[in-house]
């Protein structure tokens, strides 16, 4: 028996109760399900004030079996960033469809109260950014959904399906924020959360398939799926499965000499693949391990390249699978815990404890995968045991760089290389490396093209201001690209941060000539550590403080703002910035300024691709 | 004075600052639209998308004493990087007589190693030049120089530029003397530049009725102007290369005035037969205080008679070519008011410096220190600019920087030395005094990698180029013979090369003219010998001369002297016929073991 708090009954008076759990009692899970989108149904037929109205035509005609909900209307809801919880979400639309559910499929972005409100049955796909973050898109409906306005879902029944990435300490925690949340307002689930790690497939369909039955069959009834926010179809032939190999045509090294930082340019093919995409959209691609890795791990483990694995069914050698198949570099939960038993570890052991989640995380952050296997070894280990100790390699994605309105069957992008040293040793990005060191011109690499619908250039008369740090000014790129063919009337302002005007420019000349050509109206940059700037580090948010006024005045015209870049730093710090300017400059509180804000969100005027 | 004798013809003044605007040049338009040399320069300071100036603050900073410049090493890898140019910027010193107190060079070092890449440049007009000095930079370093009192006023642009005067420290009575006059000449012939006062020191502007530049203008002058004093018989300034140079007549000791000689300039272009580097004439004598009227009077004609429908036909000497050597010479004594008196008599030995210790007649030491091609830098064996600024820390005499880009550690007290000589000899200071001659009197202009200009290696190369050479004159028992060598990274001319006894001048990378027949003292424009040409030709023509040379020369006989004499290179009578080609008469020789020198290590 359930035990609902008293709180959370929608003015049932004891009597009533009472009888609810009574007939509860006697209620196996498929009727109890039944019975709560009758009374739905029964619910939504009558008047508003509560008169009698003729009964809805579910109610009228229960399904033979007893066993159907179709009365219930279910809302697959999805928190995206990069599609990948789009893609599931959809594959599990359209399942339902299929079986014949009335199932409306919405983007957490574009949810509104009322729609939630239509839910009988919410099924909630999630991403985690950051640090334990929703997906950009999804943040306005987070807040909706844990603040004080939030409705209550008595009645409803819901799932989570959390994605993430479990190097991070934060492991899927905004779909454990919304499990937990969805729970506190009375909503009932109808499995236990599951979360996923970057190789999301199987858990996802693990979890399409356990939930189908509890959301029993409608027999033969017309689909009706109802995609109110659909998400833009991928491109047709080449996806993350089945990435396209396309040709590199230039690998340059953007940053001048003596930069502290390593940031290259690279042209790809897409000829002859008809991939498409627009201004903002991502391209994922997929790395392979460097080879000095695979070869330091293997001798590490004392196992051949040679040594045949099954990895999903696959057989390969274990030095393939390591070049391109596995994550060999990541230290994630699941490497611990199979690597404590194989090294009978004490120390493995201590950590895998479950409050030591901290030391965990920290452990991981601090050592690669043969750090730990160097430190804790192993005997009479067999490469299929180390295989799946390790999960898959991920592609990895870049903001694409280009328009194809400018460049057609290119595609452009801009990579900073991760170097650093640990125990000693230099060590490099996996693809970042990958991309540096084996992507010289007509190498191939696998890549296909991640829509982003959520950062997306306005119609051409509308004045944009793009902020970016990085290499996060690579889609200012393909924006000016795409409004320089267009002949675009709209103005633009452009911010930029780096480490140093001499060396860091990304696209300098580039950005001067749209200066001079009128595409871009005004660039501003901040070098944070140019000696030019006296005592103090300069970055983006700094000009736009600089730039108070004239910014605010954009926003009035209805200019749309993007932030692309450091998610940790820059993103907060413009946010913050933003806030300021518009409580100062629009004489608002900091409340009005947080509903300007959002409201800029919720017009799609304010977009941001952070990482 | 004498009056006036001959009678002006009109003059044609069809080119000349008489005509309107818009049928002069370009630069001229600017000029005159500058603002009297504002322009945008304070907003192209603030432009942070770009570490250049816009194109016309780039022309109106020349007379600020600054020019962008970018890092040549870079430009095509920076553009691949789409990157713009490494854009940066040379900062000239007005600094007359290239004289400078302990204390500024103090500064000067300060300022090098905070913003000028740790490198300091004499120049070949004894000056200081910063090289590697960012836009943000700029203005925190003529600030520091204004804190020590020196300013980069008009050190480029077509105004007068740097005054330069003989170093000569053995006659330091008069070298004092003639020094004053050259820093009263620059003082009061540079721009008074109230933008310089507004843009870099943040002065306020002031409303005026009076118009700001009662000499200059709005259009200032047609092209650069150089001004130099020379006391013989040292020419060490190449007083015949300036466009208004004053050589000093010292009689019984005293200073009796100046002899006056106008129109000398070196630059030229390839294969235009329109341009030429000229020599100056002497055209009379003037007391010591007549040197500024006369400095009027010159650069007056010059600014009204100047071309300024082309410039590269707009320096003085094409103006007295233009208009004859009588009329120019009857213009400036009418604005002077009385003819000149005839010049006196004088002679020059040579235009180098003399290395090592010398004492003047108050017992004072003046040490003169080689510094190729003038570059005060920390090498390794030879921290130099650190050894200059200890010196500097206890040296309480001057710092005389000259032509030769050399330096003098002036007026030490004979109980100083021994200290200052410790100094030297801890930083290595004193390790060309005994190189070759030829090494010792080698002068190279900037050239790659900052010079906007070469088109071909100078500065970088010389040294190789000597260490090719010092085999050859050993084999020939040459390497104490004093023969002037002179490269520039283009035909402008910034080392002075037309008038070194060998002189090559860029074409291409590593690829040169070379002149041949130059006066020893500076009294001849040498002569193109081969045009065009890589290295291995040189050095196989050198080879083949100096052998000749060390066989057949007269005693005493100057190798220049010697390359007309023996038939090698016919001798430059004047501007134009710098143009004609050579006609060699000597004989061909055998030169079998010139593949031997050119490459031996």
């Amino acid at each position: 028996m359930v035990n609902v708090p008293t709180s959370s009954r929608p003015a049932l008076g004891d009597a009533q109760w009472t009888h609810v759990q009574a007939l509860a009692d006697t209620l196996n899970n498929d009727q109890l399900s039944w019975l709560s989108g009758y009374f739905a149904g029964v619910a939504r037929g009558r008047q508003p004030d509560g008169a009698q109205a003729p009964a809805p035509a579910a109610a009228e005609a229960p399904p033979a079996q007893g066993t159907a909900s179709g009365a219930r209307p279910i809302v697959v809801l999805y928190g995206t960033e990069t599609g990948n919880s789009a893609a599931v979400a959809q594959d599990l639309a359209a399942r339902l469809g299929e079986r014949g559910h009335a199932v409306t499929l919405r983007d957490m972005a574009d949810c509104k109260p009322a729609h939630l409100r239509e839910a009988q049955d919410l099924l909630c796909i999630a991403s985690t950014y950051g640090d334990g973050d929703p997906p950009q898109p999804a943040v306005g409906f987070f807040e909706f959904l844990e603040g004080r306005k939030a409705p209550r879902f008595d009645g409803v029944r819901y799932a989570v399906l959390a994605l993430g990435d479990s190097t991070y300490e934060r492991f899927c925690a905004a779909g454990r924020r919304l499990d937990e949340r969805l729970a506190g307002l009375g909503a009932q689930a109808l499995l236990p959360r599951v979360d996923c790690d970057v190789d999301f497939e199987e858990s996802a369909a693990a979890w399409i398939q356990a939930l189908l039955p509890k959301l029993a069959p409608v027999a033969a009834t017309a689909a009706v799926v109802q995609a109110v926010a659909q998400p833009e179809a991928a491109p047709a032939g080449y996806d993350k499965r089945n990435p396209f190999p396309a040709r590199v045509l230039d690998n340059l090294v953007l940053t001048g000499r003596d930069s502290s930082k390593e940031v290259r340019h690279l042209e790809l093919s897409l000829e002859g693949s008809g991939l498409r995409y627009e201004p903002g959209d991502a391209i994922g691609l997929r790395p392979r391990n460097a080879p000095e890795v695979v070869h330091a791990l293997l001798g590490q483990l004392g196992l051949s390249e040679n040594a045949g694995v099954a990895l999903k069914g696959r057989h390969l050698t274990l030095g393939e699978a390591f070049a391109s198949e596995l994550d060999i570099v990541n230290v994630t939960p699941r490497f611990l815990e199979h690597w404590g038993r194989l090294s009978a570890s004490a120390e493995l052991e201590q950590l895998a404890l479950p409050d030591r989640a901290a030391e965990r995380a920290a452990f991981a952050q601090a050592n690669h995968v043969i750090d730990v296997i160097r430190r804790l070894p192993a005997k009479g280990l067999d490469a299929q045991a180390v295989a799946q100790a390790l999960r898959p390699l991920q592609p990895r994605l870049y903001s694409i760089a280009s328009s194809q309105a400018a460049v057609s069957d290119e595609v452009h992008l801009t990579v900073s290389a991760l170097r650093y040293d640990l125990y000693g040793q230099a060590r490099a990005g996996v693809a970042s490396g990958y991309l540096a060191a084996h992507a010289g011109p007509d190498a191939e690499i696998g890549v296909y093209i991640q829509s982003a619908p959520h950062f997306r250039l306005p119609a051409g008369d509308v004045p944009i201001i793009m902020i970016g740090a990085g290499t996060g000014v690579a889609p200012y790129r393909a924006f000016m690209q795409e409004r320089e063919v267009q002949g675009a009337t709209g103005r633009a302002w452009l911010f930029f941060g780096e480490r140093q005007f001499r060396t860091d420019f990304l696209y300098q000349l580039e950005w001067q000539d749209w200066l001079k050509s009128g595409v871009l109206d005004h660039m501003d940059v901040a070098f944070s550590r140019d000696a030019s700037n006296g005592a103090g580090k300069a970055y983006v948010w700094h000009r736009l403080r600089e730039r108070a006024r004239e910014i605010y005045g954009w926003l009035e015209e209805g200019a749309h703002v993007y932030v692309c870049g450091d998610a940790a730093r820059m993103a907060v710090d413009v946010h913050r910035t933003l806030s300021e300017i518009i409580v100062e400059q629009g004489g608002r509180d900091e409340e009005g300024a947080h509903d300007y804000l959002r409201g800029l969100q919720d017009a799609h005027r304010y977009q941001r691709d952070v990482y | 004075m004498k009056s006036i004798s001959t009678s002006q013809a009109a003059p044609d003044r069809s080119r000349d600052i008489s005509q309107p605007l818009e049928r002069l040049s370009a630069d001229e338009r600017l000029k005159a639209g500058s603002d009297q040399l504002r322009g945008t320069i304070s907003l192209s300071l603030v432009d942070r998308i770009t570490g250049a100036v816009a194109d016309s603050d780039a022309k109106l900073l020349k007379f600020h004493g600054i020019y962008q410049q970018d890092d040549r090493d870079l430009r095509d890898e920076r553009r691949r990087q789409k990157l713009e140019p490494a854009y940066q910027f040379m900062i000239r010193v007005r600094m007359p007589g290239g004289v400078c107190t302990a204390e500024q060079w103090r500064k000067l070092d300060e300022l090098a190693r905070a913003h000028g890449g740790d490198s300091l440049r004499i120049t070949t007009r004894g000056t200081i030049q910063f090289h590697w000095v960012l836009k943000e930079a700029l203005r925190e370093t003529l600030q520091g120089l204004h804190e020590v009192l020196l300013d980069t006023i008009s050190a480029c642009g077509d105004d007068a530029r740097g005054v330069v005067c003989s170093v000569n420290p053995a006659v330091s009575g008069i070298h004092a003397q003639v020094y004053a006059l050259a820093k009263q000449a620059s003082d009061h012939a540079v721009p008074r530049l109230r933008a310089y006062h507004e843009i870099w020191y943040g002065e306020e502007r002031i409303a005026g009725s009076e118009p700001e530049e009662p000499f200059y203008g709005r259009t200032y002058l047609p092209r650069k102007f150089k001004i130099g004093f020379v006391i013989p018989p040292s020419n060490d300034i190449d007083v015949y290369a300036q466009d208004l140079g004053f050589i000093a007549i010292v009689e019984n000791g005293r200073l009796a005035g100046f002899n006056v000689a106008i129109g000398g300039g070196m630059g030229n272009t390839d294969r235009d037969p329109k341009t030429w580097p000229r020599l100056a004439d002497v055209i009379g004598f003037v007391r010591a205080d007549q040197v500024i009227a006369a400095c009027d009077a010159v650069m007056g004609v010059q600014r009204d008679h100047g071309d300024r429908r082309d410039r590269a036909h707009a320096r003085f000497k094409y103006t007295i070519d233009d208009h004859g050597l009588d009329w120019i010479k009857g213009e400036i004594e009418r604005r002077l008011g009385g003819a000149l008196e005839p010049p006196r008599a004088f002679a020059f030995t040579s235009n180098g410096d003399t290395p090592g210790w010398q004492q003047d007649e108050t017992g004072h030491w003046h040490a003169t220190l080689l510094i190729p091609s003038g570059r005060v830098v920390n090498r390794p064996g030879g921290a130099w600019l650190d050894g200059l600024r200890e010196i500097a820390r206890v040296h309480t005499g001057t710092l005389r920087l000259t032509t030769n880009q050399n330096l003098v550690l002036s007026g030490i007290a004979p109980q100083d030395r021994p200290a200052i000589e410790r100094l030297l000899g801890e930083y290595g200071l004193l390790a060309l005094q005994h190189a070759t001659a030829l090494r010792r009197g080698a002068i190279s202009c900037v050239a790659l990698p900052t010079c906007g200009l070469a088109m071909a290696e100078s500065e970088r190369y010389l040294p190789t180029l000597l260490d090719r050479l010092e085999p050859i004159l050993e084999r020939h028992g040459l390497s104490q013979e004093p023969i002037t060598l002179r490269i520039s990274g283009c035909p402008n001319g910034c080392s002075r090369p037309y008038i070194a006894e060998i002189a090559l001048t860029g074409r291409a990378i590593g690829r040169y003219n070379l002149y041949l027949g130059g006066g020893f003292h500076g009294e001849r424009v040498g002569r193109l010998y081969l045009e065009n040409v890589r290295e291995a030709e040189i050095l196989a023509a050198l080879d083949e001369v100096l052998g000749h040379y060390a066989r057949d020369r007269h005693a005493g006989e100057h190798f220049g002297d010697f390359t007309i004499r023996a038939g090698y290179v016919t001798p430059v009578l004047d501007g134009p016929d710098f143009n004609t080609p050579n006609e060699r008469r000597a004989p061909r020789q055998a030169s079998e073991e010139v593949h031997h020198v050119a490459f031996c290590p």
